[in-house]
C-alpha cells in the first residue's frame, strides 16, 4: 500500500514536470517561431485578429487570363475578384464559369478563401531596403577582425599571468579583473574624443582596434585554462631550447584549441550583436552593421512588421546556426563563466 | 648561485611585462586615461566641438535640480528592482526542472537557452512586435482569454513591465550557469535528508538553495550591473528617445542623449560618475554582506 502511494507519487512528479517543460519550453520558443512566421506572411495579413497561425495566402484563380483573389460567399459559391469599387463593394465573376457576367457585391458579403503558403516578399523587400549586402559584409569584417585580435591579444596576456613567474603579476590581475566591473559609460565619452582625434569616427577602427589591447572577461577565461595545464611540458620544452614565445606558440596555444574556441564564438557573436559601439561610431547607412542597419531601419519604418521580422530572421539565424555547429563549446563556455575562481 | 637566480628573475619580469604587453597599453590607454579624462570633463563645460572649460562643481549642482535625472534614476531602480529577481527565479526554477532527470532534457535545454543568444537588436525588434497593442501576440492571447490586453510600450504604466517581461525570456545563460552548479551539490545529503522525512521543499530549502547561493550571488551582481547600464533594448524600442513620457529613458539612455545628441559632455561624465559610484557602492554592500548569505562549502 505504503509502496504503491509512493510509486503514484513518483509518476504525478513526473507527469508534473513534462507538462511544467512542455509549457514553459512552448513559452520560450513561441516568439521566436512568431519572428519567423510573420515573416513569411504576405503583409495583409499580419495585423489581423485572429492571427494566423501559420502563414497563409489568399487563393488565387485564372479569370480573364489573370490571377485574381478568391472570396467565398454565404451560400459557398467562389467568386474571383475583379476589381474593387467604391462604396465597399467589388465586382466578381464565379469561378470556373468563362461565359458569366461580371456583378456587383458587396465586399462583407464574401470571405476571403485562404491556404497555407509561405510569401517571400518581406524578404525581398526588407533586403532590399537597407544596403543588406554592405551592411552584412560590415559585420562578417568587424567580427572577424575581433576575434583574431581578441584571441591574439588575449591568449597573450594570459600566457604573461599563468605562465611567467614575475612579480606583480598577480596585482596586474586583479586590477584586469576588476575593471570588468567597470561600466562602459564611463569611459564611452573619453574614448570618444580619442578616436574622434584620430580621425578614425565612420570608420571600423574603433570598434576593432580595441580588441587587440585585451578584453578582461577572456584573459581570465584563458588564464584558468593555461594554469591546468602541466608545468612540465613548458618545462619540457624549455630544456629543448624553447624562448618563452616558443613555449607560448608550441605547446600552450596548441593544447587550448577547446579554451580558444570558446573565446573566438563568444567574441563573434558579441561583435555581430554590439550595438552602442556601432551607433557611437559609425555615421554613413553603408557602414552600418546589421545591428544598427536593423534599430535603424525599426525606427523609420516601425510598423512593416513583415519587412522587420524578416531582417530580424536573417540577422538571428546565422547565431541560431552557429550555436547548433558548436553547442558543446558553447554551453562549456556559459558555464566556465559561472565558475567562482 | 644568487646572481643566477636574479637573473631569471628580470628575464621573467621582462618577459611577464612584454607579454602583457597588450592589456598594459589597453588599461592605460581605453580605461585609466579616459577614467581620469571623464573626472575631468564632469567638472567642465565641454560642447564636444570646443575644448571643456573648467566650471567647478556647476554640472553637479545642474543635476541635483534636474528632473529628468531622478525620472531616469528611479526608471532604473524599478527595473533593477524586478527585473533581476524576475530572472533569477524564472532561470532558477528553469534549472531546477531540468536537472529532473528526464528524457529529452537536451531539446527543453535548448528551447529555454536560444532565445537568450537571439541577437538584442533583432529581439528587441521581435518583442516590439509580440507586445504591439492591437495585433500583438501577447494581446491576442490576452484576448483570447478574456483577460486584459495593456498597452504595453505605449502606455507610460505597462512599458517597464514589458521590458522586464522581454528580459526574463532571455535568462538562458543563467539558467545553465545554475544547471551547472546544481550537478554539483553532493547526493548523500539529498539522501540523507530523505531519510530523515525532509519534505522536497525543506530539501530545496535546506540543500539546493545554499549550495547554489555563489551561483545566485553571481548572477544577482551581473544582473544588477547589468540593469544598471540597461541600454540597447530600450533604446532600440523606443527609437532612443525612452518613451512614452519618459518612462523608458533609463539612466543610461539619458548619459547617451546628453552625450551624443545634446553635445554636452560634461554633464554626461557627471551623470557617468554618479552611475559609477552608485553601482561600486551597491556592490561592495552586496559582497560585504555576502558572508551572512552565500555559503561556500568548506571553501571559506
Amino acid at each position: 500500500m505504503a509502496a504503491g502511494s509512493k510509486r503514484t507519487r513518483v509518476r504525478f512528479t513526473t507527469v508534473a514536470t513534462y507538462a511544467a517543460l512542455v509549457l514553459l519550453g512552448t513559452a520560450f520558443i513561441l516568439p521566436f517561431y512568431w519572428m519567423i512566421s510573420t515573416s513569411l506572411k504576405p503583409s495583409e495579413r499580419i495585423q489581423k485578429f485572429p492571427p494566423d497561425i501559420i502563414p497563409m495566402q489568399p487563393v488565387l484563380s485564372k479569370v480573364d487570363g489573370r490571377s485574381r483573389e478568391v472570396y467565398r460567399a454565404k451560400d459557398g459559391t467562389e467568386f474571383a475578384l475583379v476589381e474593387k469599387l467604391k462604396g465597399g463593394t467589388v465586382s466578381v465573376k464565379p469561378v470556373g464559369d468563362a461565359k458569366a457576367a461580371a456583378r456587383i457585391v458587396s465586399m462583407d458579403s464574401l470571405i476571403p478563401e485562404i491556404r497555407p503558403g509561405f510569401e517571400w516578399s518581406s524578404y525581398s523587400r526588407g533586403l532590399t531596403f537597407i544596403p543588406f549586402a554592405d551592411q552584412l559584409r560590415n559585420t562578417l569584417i568587424i567580427s572577424v577582425c575581433c576575434v583574431f585580435g581578441t584571441i591574439l591579444s588575449c591568449s597573450l596576456v594570459a600566457y604573461g599571468l599563468a605562465k611567467i613567474d614575475w612579480r606583480g603579476r598577480n596585482t596586474l590581475f586583479i586590477i584586469i579583473l576588476s575593471t570588468m566591473m567597470l561600466p562602459a559609460q564611463v569611459t564611452m565619452i573619453p574614448v570618444f574624443t580619442i578616436f574622434v582625434k584620430l580621425h578614425w569616427v565612420n570608420t571600423f577602427l574603433p570598434l576593432i582596434v580595441p580588441t587587440f589591447l585585451g578584453t578582461p572577461f577572456f584573459i581570465f577565461l584563458l588564464r584558468q585554462f593555461f594554469l591546468g595545464i602541466p608545468r612540465e611540458l613548458s618545462e619540457a620544452a624549455r630544456l629543448d631550447g624553447c624562448g618563452e614565445f616558443g613555449i607560448y606558440r608550441r605547446v600552450i596555444i596548441p593544447l587550448s584549441k577547446p579554451a580558444l574556441a570558446t573565446v573566438a564564438l563568444f567574441t563573434f557573436i558579441g561583435a555581430w550583436n554590439e550595438f552602442l559601439g556601432p551607433l557611437i561610431y559609425l555615421l554613413d547607412e553603408t557602414k552600418y552593421t546589421l545591428s544598427l542597419g536593423l534599430a535603424m531601419f525599426t525606427g523609420q519604418y516601425g510598423n512593416e512588421y513583415g519587412m522587420l521580422m524578416a531582417v530580424s530572421t536573417v540577422v538571428t539565424i546565422p547565431i541560431i546556426v552557429l550555436f547548433f555547429f558548436t553547442q558543446r563549446t558553447f554551453i562549456q563556455g556559459m558555464t566556465m563563466s559561472g565558475i567562482k575562481q | 648561485m644568487k646572481a643566477k637566480a636574479s637573473t631569471t628573475e628580470r628575464r621573467n619580469l621582462r618577459n611577464g611585462l612584454l607579454f602583457c604587453s597588450p592589456i598594459l597599453v589597453g588599461l592605460a590607454a581605453f580605461t585609466l586615461y579616459p577614467m581620469l579624462a571623464s573626472l575631468y570633463y564632469s567638472f567642465c563645460n565641454y560642447p564636444m566641438l570646443k575644448p571643456p572649460v573648467w566650471v567647478g562643481l556647476a554640472n553637479y549642482r545642474t543635476l541635483v535640480h534636474d528632473p529628468v535625472f531622478y525620472k531616469s534614476l528611479a526608471n532604473t531602480a524599478y527595473f533593477a528592482v524586478f527585473a533581476t529577481p524576475a530572472g533569477i527565479i524564472t532561470a532558477f526554477l528553469l534549472a531546477l526542472l531540468l536537472n529532473q532527470k528526464v528524457k529529452g532534457m537536451a531539446v527543453f535545454r535548448t528551447m529555454f537557452f536560444v532565445p537568450s543568444i537571439v541577437p538584442m537588436v533583432a529581439g528587441s525588434v521581435l518583442w516590439l512586435w509580440l507586445l504591439n497593442s492591437d495585433y500583438g501576440l501577447i494581446n491576442t492571447i490576452l484576448r483570447s482569454a478574456h483577460l486584459p490586453a495593456p498597452g504595453w510600450m505605449s502606455s507610460p504604466d505597462w512599458s517597464k513591465p514589458a521590458l522586464i517581461l522581454m528580459s526574463v525570456w532571455g535568462v538562458g545563460g543563467w539558467m545553465l550557469i545554475y544547471l551547472a552548479g546544481l550537478q554539483d551539490v553532493p547526493i548523500d545529503l539529498y539522501e540523507a535528508a530523505e531519510i530523515d522525512g525532509a519534505s522536497p521543499l525543506q530539501r530545496l530549502r535546506h540543500i539546493t538553495i545554499p549550495f547554489m547561493s555563489p551561483h545566485l550571488f553571481f548572477t544577482l551582481i551581473m544582473g544588477f550591473i547589468g540593469a544598471a547600464t540597461y541600454f540597447t533594448q530600450a533604446y532600440v524600442m523606443t527609437g532612443g528617445q525612452g518613451g512614452p513620457v519618459d518612462s523608458t529613458r533609463f539612466f543610461s539612455i539619458y548619459l547617451f542623449q546628453n552625450a551624443f545628441q545634446y553635445w554636452k559632455m560634461g554633464y554626461a561624465c557627471a551623470l557617468a560618475w554618479i552611475l559609477f559610484i552608485l553601482i561600486l557602492v551597491f556592490t561592495l554592500v552586496l559582497f560585504k554582506t555576502s558572508a551572512r548569505y552565500v555559503y561556500y562549502g568548506g571553501e571559506k
